[in-house]
């Protein structure tokens, strides 16, 4: 990333309006290409993970905390009952707290007909229930996700990677409090400063690679009855393996978070330019030329 | 960026993310790609089994054991033959030990009890996600193959049993059945259990007898077991997947 392999005007019509003449554009390399094809598997892995996650939780929609399930006290669960018209109603249950959720969790549209199911089939892989070929999907991806994982974290730390483009320096840490009034404001780096990741984007990435995805992980093997006969010492520090799996699902949201806030910033930090970054490796960089006048 | 531009992207994205759902249900269809997402079964496996090798599942307190051992799959089995068995409590109920073995046996439920027992509170994790406590009193299967003496060509224990699952078929469904590879039918908490929570197995969980295979998910726990069979492949009975569920789709290693 920033390594300045090309400095050009911006041949590629249509990315961005013409350049006032006052400003000088110039492309840059910012990805290069082993980072590029990670994050692409990545972001396949984590939409197939979601998608079969949700197929298999919908084998039992319900989550609790501890060694074993309370079924009787559930922190979430989802269901159906008829009301006093005697009509199907989904219902979600969170705690103490019961939400009418028809026609998303609950019950919900399945190939035009209205099925008792914890999550909608529209955001369930494969559509259907279908517990056995939803863990085919979950653990063969699982394993593509944890490869590809590795292998970024090997190009990271061995290259220059995590140093260079990750890890914040002093200036960036002394600039945070500034950083977060920028995206706040959804003021975005221009110049020079747009080649690099700012801070709160480089924590993120941090706390997003090296702290969600071990941790999701880890949870996901704390929920394996073989796994747990050297694993007790970690199903027992997060309580149980009811809470391994309600942390997993929790972690599985969070994923989704990250992803919200990372396409709204690429979307309103320039999406073309963005996409194409992260496609070709090359990024354009408006500069306001001011002291050249 | 343009409107137009962030429309498309929009457009773009909910595309990509509907048309790969809608591609993996397609592709869910076919007979290859599960087949290569099965792959990962024996990787889960290999690795697995290399990380864990003889290590105990975890045993748990008294005070742990859920008020009620939740029972799934056949709950209430109606063959005329398990029928009359269970009429008389189990009193003529013989468990034949056979296949591939040098001296084939059969026990009763007496003679199952009268073998050094050993009992455990373990963890019972069901494949669609939830987990009970409860406590098995069994014989080790072990002590029953080293009576019955496995010939060297015999690879795969076998589980028959009495249940048969419903299929709308006319025959009364489906046998169930499970199998499980020697490192599993000589681990130390591998039972045949006959009593769960200090009192006779109850019908729902499957009396008489039922496997206990702690570092396995609930579906490789056979319940009503009539016969413990040694065999060199899994080909012939069934669907030749190992199981009743594996027959279904699910993983013969049931380990995660």
């Amino acid at each position: 990333m920033a390594d300045e392999t090309a400095t050009m005007d911006d041949a590629q019509g249509g990315i961005r309006p013409p350049p006032r003449a006052s400003d000088r554009v110039r492309v840059i390399y910012r990805h290069r290409l082993p980072v590029r094809i990670m994050h692409w598997i990545n972001a396949i892995c984590l939409l197939v993970l979601l998608g079969s996650g949700l197929q298999i939780f919908n084998a039992h929609p319900a989550l609790y905390w501890g060694q074993k399930s309370t079924f009787d006290k559930p922190l979430l669960a989802m269901g159906a009952r008829r009301d006093a018209h005697e009509q199907w109603r989904g219902v979600t249950t969170v705690g103490s707290h019961t939400f009418d959720t028809t026609g998303v969790f609950g019950i919900s549209d399945t190939g035009g007909r209205q099925m008792m199911r914890g999550f909608p089939s529209w955001m369930t892989i494969p559509g259907p229930q279908w517990l056995s070929m939803g863990r085919r999907w979950h653990f063969f991806f699982a394993w593509l996700f944890v490869i590809n994982g590795f292998c970024f974290a090997a190009y990271a730390l061995t290259g220059k990677h995590f140093r260079k483009d990750l890890l914040p320096t002093k200036t960036d840490w002394h600039g945070i409090g500034r950083s977060i009034v920028d995206h706040a404001l959804l003021r975005h780096p221009k110049g020079e400063a747009a080649a690099r990741y700012n801070v709160l984007q480089k924590l993120t990435y941090l706390i997003v690679i090296f702290g969600f995805g071990p941790l999701i992980v880890l949870m996901g093997l704390a929920m394996s009855p073989r796994m747990d006969s050297v694993l007790g010492w970690l199903v027992d520090l997060v309580g149980g393996r009811q809470s391994a799996r309600t942390i997993h699902f929790i972690l599985a949201w969070a994923f989704v978070a990250f992803f919200i806030i990372h396409i709204f910033e690429v979307l309103v930090s320039g999406a073309g330019n963005e996409l194409r970054s992260i496609v070709t490796g090359r990024f354009a960089i408006h500069e306001e030329n001011n002291d050249e006048q | 960026m343009s409107s137009d531009r962030r429309r498309f992207l929009r457009n773009a994205l909910t595309i990509a993310g509907v048309g790969l759902l809608a591609g993996c249900d397609r592709l869910s269809q076919t007979e290859w790609v599960p087949d290569v997402l099965g792959k990962a079964e024996t990787l889960s496996h290999a690795v697995q089994r290399a990380l864990t090798r003889n290590a105990l599942a975890r045993e748990y307190n008294e005070a742990d054991i859920s008020p009620v051992f939740r029972a799934n799959g056949s709950t209430n089995p109606q063959t005329p033959e398990y029928l009359s068995l269970a009429k008389n409590d189990f009193r003529d109920y013989r468990l034949t030990v056979g296949g591939l073995v040098a001296h084939p046996l059969s026990f009763s439920l007496e003679q199952l009890r009268a073998l050094p027992p050993r009992t455990q509170i373990t963890r019972h994790d069901c494949v669609e996600g939830w987990s009970v406590i409860g406590k098995w009193k069994g014989v080790q299967l072990s002590r029953v193959l080293e009576l019955a003496k496995p010939r060297g060509n015999a690879r795969y224990v076998v589980f028959r049993c009495f249940d048969r699952m419903d299929d709308g078929g006319l025959d009364g469904g489906t046998p169930y059945y499970e199998s499980i590879g020697f490192d599993d039918a000589y681990h130390p908490q591998t039972l045949l259990a006959y009593e769960l929570n200090g009192k006779p197995l109850p019908i729902e969980n499957g009396a008489p007898l039922r496997a206990r295979i702690e570092r396995q998910l609930g579906y490789k726990q056979a319940k009503y077991i009539s016969a413990v069979e040694l065999v060199a492949s899994l080909d012939d009975i069934g669907d030749g997947n190992g199981g009743y569920w594996e027959d279904q789709g699910y993983e013969w290693y049931a380990g995660i």
